[in-house]
C-alpha cells in the first residue's frame, strides 16, 4: 500500500483493514469507476433515497405504533375524540401526531416519501422505457425494477391501512370485495386475508407485519440485486460523440459522484422534510376511527392506486352472471384483476417482445432517442394514456364537483376515452417521432437556416444556411433504424413445408408493425448529393432531393449552403 | 480524450464515401469559470461554506425549535411545532444537500473519463471449464448413476415447506365458516336503532324524505365488544321514508314495507363501501365509493355504476309500541358478490 501521503491513523486502519478483508481491491475497481452523467439517471436514485427516508421515518414511527385492533376509549388531548371507542392502532396514531414530539413530522414524512417513492419508481421506468434502457443485456434488471414496482405498491397500500381509520377501513373493505370477486376460490381468500369475516380483528396486526417486515426486506433485498446489476452491467450512457456500446465516458465515483449522489441524498431528504412540514396529509383525526358505516364523499386513494379505484368505477354493471347457481362478478373482476394484470403484463415483457421482433443479439449500451424508435415510444405513451384515464376516472366525483360537470357523463367520456385515446395517442406520437426523425434528416441535409438573406448579382434571393458541425450532426446520424424481419420462406427448395413457418410468419408480421414505416439515418453520400446538388441544380432540388430519402419525403427545397458564396 | 470507433466503419477502397458517418468522438472539453480565474473559484468554494454554514445553523435551529414548540394537544400548536421543527430539519438538510453538488460542479475535475466495456458473456474457455467444473462435481456426487437419490432428493426438498404452509394455512383463516357471509344479527322481531347512538325509532317520528342510518338494537355491552365492528359491517341499514304514491313495489314485497318506510342494506352490492348519499328529489341512493347509483323508490335497483344487484332489503314492521323492527333477517347475503352466494 501507498502510505506517502496519507496520516498515520488512516493508514493504520487501512492495513487493518486490508489484512482482514482484502478491501484494496475492491477500493481499486470501485473508487474510480466512472458514470455517465445525465438528470434522467437521478430518477432512480430519487427512488432509492425515498426508500432510505422512508426506513429512516418508519422506524421512528414502529417505536409509537400499536398495531392492534383492541379497542380501547381515548383519553387523549383531542378534545374531539374524548371518550370514543377505537382501536389500539388508531389511538396510537393519534398519540404519534399529539403527543409524541416530532411525531406528526416523521408520519408526514414517511407518508410523502411513500409517494414520491412510487413517483419516482414509475418516472424511473418511463426513461428506462422510453430510452431502450431495457435492452440486453439489461432485460433481467427490468424485471428486477418491474418486481420492485409492484412491491412499492404493496409497501403503500400495506401501510396506508395501519392507522385503522374511516377512509383507509374503506380501502379494505373494497379489498374485501375485490378478493371475493375472485372464482372458486375468492371466499376462502377473503377468510385467509382477514383471519375470518371482515374486517375482524387480524387484519391490522398482519399488515403491520408485512409493512415493516417482509415487503421492506423483500424492496431491499432486491434494491441490492438491481444496484449489483447497474455496476455490472456499467450504467447506459446517452449518444454523442466518442460514446460507443464498447465504453462508457462520465466522471469517477470518487470524488465526483460521492459528491453529487451523496449531496443529493440531503436535496430529496431536504424537499420531503420540507414537504412533511408543510403539506399536510392523511389528518386521520378529521376522518375518525374506522367504522363500517360511515364513508366521506370525495375520498381518494393514494395517487398510484387510482389507476386501480378509475378501473372499478368505469366498469358497467352487466356482466355479473350466475353460471349453475354460481356467481362470476365479472363486472369487478375485469377491472379489478384483468385489466390490471393486462397493463403490468406490458409492462413486464415488453423488452423479450421487441427482442423478438428485432432478432437483435447484441449488447446495447448507448440509449436511443425516443424519436429514433417511434412505434415503442408510441405504445409507452399510449400505455401512459390509458394509465393516465384510468387515474383520472377515479377522480371523477373531484372533477364532477369542481368542473360542475354531471359524473355520468364524465363516466361515459372516459368509458370511450379509455380505448379510444390510448390509440390516438399511438398514432399521434408516432407521426410526431417520424417528423421529428424527419427535421433530423433535413437538418443535417441542409443545415440551420440562418435568417441571413443573401442576393446574388442575377437577383435571385436565397436564404444561407450553416452546416452542422460534426457532433450535432453525429447525434442525428448515429443510430440504426430497425427493419422488419426477414424470414425463410414456407417451403424449401424440394417444395417441402417446413415446421414453425406458421409462428414466424407472425413474428414477421409484428416486426412489420414496429418497424414497417421508419427513417433511416442520413449517410454521407446522401450529405455529398445533396451539397452537390443544391450547387449545381438549385431549381430541381426538391424533386430528386426526396428521391434520396428512402420514406419519400419531401425534405429538400430550393437551399444552398455557405459553400455558395465562394 | 478522443476515441474514434472505427470498427463500425466501412471504407471502400479508392478514398470513396464511407456508408455512415464517423463518431467524431468526445468533445472537446469546455473550463469552467473556477477552471479559468482563480477569483471565480475562491468565490464557489466561499459560496460552499456559507451552504454548510446553513445546514449547522438549520440543525441547531430545529433542536432549539424542538424544545421550544410544546405539543398542548391542539391540531393548532401541533401545527406550529411540526413546521418549526420541519423547517429546522429542511435546512439542515438542504444545506448539506446544495453545499456538496455544488462543491462537484463548480471545484471538483469534470474531466470526462472513458472506461473499456466488456461482454457479459464469459469467454469460451470459461464457459468450457466452468461446465467441465460442473461435470467433475456431479461425477464426485454420484447422482447421475443414483436415479433413486435423485428421485428421493427432489421428493424430499419438495415435500418439506408443507411443513409450514399447511400449519399456516389452515390457521390463517379463522374457522374457514364462510356460511356466515348468509348471515346477519337482524331476526325477527329486533328493532330498528339509529346509528351510532343506540336510540329507537319509532314510525311516526320518521318524516316523509327523511333518511336514518340504521343499526340493529343490541345491549350496550355488545356494542362495545370485538365483534361488533365485524357483525356491524354486515348489519348496517338505511331506512328512507318516501312518498307511498312513489313506491314502486313488487308483490311479494308490499308487505316489506310500513307506511312508505323502507329498509335497505346499507353494504353497495358492488365490492361493500357504505351506500351513505342519499338524494332525496330523485330518491337515488349513491356509494361515494365507485358511484353505483340505487333508486329507493324502485326496490333499490341499479340506475348507474358498477353495481350489478339491488340492495338487499330488510323485511320491516311495528310493533305494538310503534317501534320499528324487522320482520326477518335479509332474505339473501348482503354485500358484494362471491362465488357461492346463492348455493
Amino acid at each position: 500500500m501507498t502510505t506517502t501521503q496519507a496520516p498515520k491513523p488512516v493508514a493504520a486502519t487501512a492495513d487493518y483493514l486490508d489484512q482482514r478483508t482484502g478491501i484494496s481491491h475492491a477500493v481499486k475497481g470501485f473508487a474510480r469507476k466512472v458514470f455517465p452523467d445525465h438528470w434522467s439517471f437521478l430518477l432512480g436514485e430519487v427512488a432509492l433515497y425515498s426508500f432510505v427516508v422512508l426506513l429512516i421515518s418508519g422506524v421512528f414511527l414502529t417505536m409509537f405504533f400499536v398495531p392492534s385492533m383492541g379497542l380501547v376509549e381515548y383519553h387523549g388531548p383531542l378534545s374531539s375524540m374524548s371518550g370514543q371507542l377505537m382501536s389500539e392502532a388508531f389511538a396510537s396514531t393519534l398519540k404519534l401526531s399529539f403527543e409524541v414530539r416530532g411525531g406528526l413530522l416523521m408520519r408526514q414524512i414517511h407518508h410523502w416519501a411513500a409517494l414520491l417513492f412510487m413517483a419516482s419508481i414509475v418516472t424511473h421506468m418511463m426513461r428506462v422505457f422510453f430510452t431502450g434502457a431495457f435492452r440486453k443485456p439489461r432485460e433481467l434488471n427490468w424485471m428486477v425494477g418491474f418486481v420492485l414496482m409492484i412491491l412499492g405498491l404493496l409497501a403503500g397500500f400495506t401501510g396506508y391501512s395501519l392507522p385503522d381509520d374511516v377512509l383507509s377501513g374503506n380501502g379494505l373493505r373494497i379489498t374485501d370485495g375485490v378478493v371475493k370477486s375472485i372464482p372458486v376460490i375468492g371466499s376462502y381468500l377473503s377468510y385467509f386475508i382477514f383471519g375470518g369475516e371482515f374486517p375482524g380483528e387480524d387484519i391490522i396486526p398482519r399488515l403491520f407485519t408485512l409493512h415493516i417486515l417482509v415487503v421492506p426486506a423483500l424492496i431491499l433485498a432486491l434494491i441490492g440485486l438491481h444496484l449489483l446489476f447497474v455496476v455490472l452491467h456499467k450504467h447506459t450512457q446517452y449518444p454523442g460523440g466518442g460514446r460507443t456500446n464498447n465504453n462508457v465516458v462520465g466522471f469517477p465515483l470518487f470524488p465526483v459522484y460521492v459528491a453529487k449522489a451523496g449531496g443529493f441524498f440531503f436535496i430529496v431528504f431536504g424537499v420531503i422534510a420540507l414537504m412533511g412540514a408543510t403539506m399536510a396529509i392523511n389528518n386521520v383525526w378529521n376522518y375518525g376511527p374506522y367504522d363500517p358505516s360511515p364513508v366521506g364523499a370525495g375520498a381518494q386513494p393514494d395517487w398510484y392506486m387510482l389507476f386501480l379505484e378509475g378501473s372499478l368505477r368505469l366498469m358497467p354493471g352487466q356482466p355479473e352472471f350466475v353460471i349453475a347457481g354460481w356467481t362470476l362478478s365479472l363486472n369487478v373482476l375485469i377491472p379489478a384483476v384483468v385489466i390490471p394484470g393486462l397493463l403490468f403484463t406490458f409492462l413486464a415483457v415488453y423488452p423479450f417482445v421487441e427482442a423478438a421482433v428485432t432478432k437483435d443479439k447484441r449488447e446495447h449500451h448507448v440509449l436511443d432517442r425516443p424519436r429514433n424508435v417511434p412505434v415503442r415510444t408510441g405504445l409507452g405513451v399510449a400505455f401512459l394514456t390509458a394509465f393516465i384515464i384510468l387515474a383520472l376516472a377515479g377522480s371523477n366525483d373531484l372533477i364532477a364537483t369542481h368542473f360542475h360537470l354531471s359524473i355520468n357523463s364524465i363516466t361515459w367520456v372516459f368509458r370511450f376515452a379509455f380505448f379510444l385515446a390510448p390509440v390516438a395517442a399511438f398514432w399521434i406520437t408516432k407521426r410526431i417521432c417520424l417528423g421529428l426523425q424527419r427535421k433530423d434528416r433535413e437538418l443535417v441535409l441542409h443545415g440551420h437556416e440562418t435568417g441571413r438573406i443573401v442576393r446574388f448579382a442575377n437577383g435571385e434571393y436565397i436564404e444561407v444556411h450553416k452546416p452542422l458541425d460534426e457532433q450535432e450532426r453525429w447525434l442525428r446520424v448515429g443510430y440504426e433504424a430497425n427493419r422488419p424481419l426477414e424470414i425463410a420462406p414456407r417451403e424449401d427448395a424440394r417444395g417441402v413445408r417446413r415446421k414453425g413457418y406458421a409462428f414466424d410468419r407472425q413474428l414477421q408480421k409484428l416486426s412489420g408493425f414496429f418497424f414497417e414505416d421508419r427513417v433511416e439515418p442520413v449517410t454521407p453520400a446522401e450529405l455529398a448529393a445533396a451539397h452537390s446538388h443544391g450547387e449545381h441544380d438549385q431549381l430541381d432540388s426538391s424533386d430528386s432531393a426526396a428521391q434520396l430519402d428512402p420514406v419519400r419525403d419531401a425534405t429538400g427545397h430550393g437551399v444552398v449552403t455557405d459553400e455558395h458564396k465562394h | 480524450m478522443t476515441e474514434h470507433n472505427s470498427s463500425e466503419l466501412t471504407t471502400s477502397t479508392g478514398g470513396q464515401q464511407l456508408e455512415t458517418f464517423p463518431d467524431p468522438g468526445v468533445p472537446e472539453h469546455k473550463l469552467r469559470m473556477a477552471d479559468k480565474d482563480p477569483k471565480a473559484a475562491k468565490r464557489a468554494e466561499r459560496q460552499t461554506v456559507v451552504l454548510f454554514a446553513i445546514s449547522i445553523l438549520g440543525t441547531i435551529g430545529m433542536i432549539v425549535a424542538f424544545f421550544v414548540f410544546r405539543l398542548e394537544g391542539t391540531t393548532e400548536s401541533t401545527r406550529n411545532a411540526n413546521l418549526a421543527v420541519g423547517l429546522g430539519l429542511f435546512f439542515a438538510l438542504m444545506g448539506i444537500g446544495l453545499a456538496a453538488v455544488h462543491w462537484a460542479k463548480t471545484l471538483m475535475s469534470d474531466h470526462e473519463h472513458v472506461d473499456e466495456r466488456h461482454p457479459q458473456r464469459g469467454s469460451d474457455d470459461v464457459r468450457e471449464a466452468a461446465i467441465a467444473e460442473l461435470k467433475a462435481g456431479a461425477e464426485d456426487s454420484g447422482i447421475a448413476r443414483r436415479p433413486l437419490l435423485k428421485g428421493a432428493v427432489v421428493t424430499a426438498l419438495a415435500l418439506f415447506p408443507l411443513t409450514i404452509a399447511v400449519p399456516l394455512v389452515s390457521s390463517v383463516g379463522g374457522d374457514w365458516d364462510i356460511s356466515k357471509f348468509k348471515h346477519t344479527i337482524w331476526k325477527r322481531g329486533t328493532r330498528l336503532a339509529i346509528d351510532p347512538n343506540g336510540r329507537l325509532i319509532k314510525a311516526a317520528d320518521v318524516t316523509i324524505g327523511s333518511v336514518v342510518h340504521v343499526i340493529p338494537d343490541v345491549p350496550e355491552e355488545e356494542r362495545r365488544s370485538h365483534e361488533w365492528i365485524t357483525e356491524k359491517a354486515k348489519a348496517v341499514v338505511l331506512l328512507v321514508r318516501l312518498d307511498p304514491a312513489d313506491l314502486k313495489e313488487s308483490e311479494e314485497r308490499k308487505t316489506w314495507s310500513h307506511e312508505g318506510i323502507v329498509a335497505y342494506s346499507k353494504i353497495c352490492t358492488h365490492v361493500g363501501c357504505p351506500v351513505a348519499l342519499y338524494e332525496q328529489q330523485t330518491h337515488h341512493l349513491l356509494c361515494p365509493c365507485h358511484q353505483s347509483t340505487f333508486d329507493v323508490a324502485d326496490g333499490a335497483k341499479v340506475v348507474f355504476g358498477p353495481a350489478k344487484r339491488p340492495l338487499p332489503q330488510l323485511p320491516i314492521a311495528v310493533d305494538d309500541e310503534g317501534y320499528l323492527i324487522a320482520q326477518d333477517d335479509f332474505d339473501e347475503p348482503v354485500g358484494p358478490s362471491y362465488w357461492g352466494r346463492l348455493k
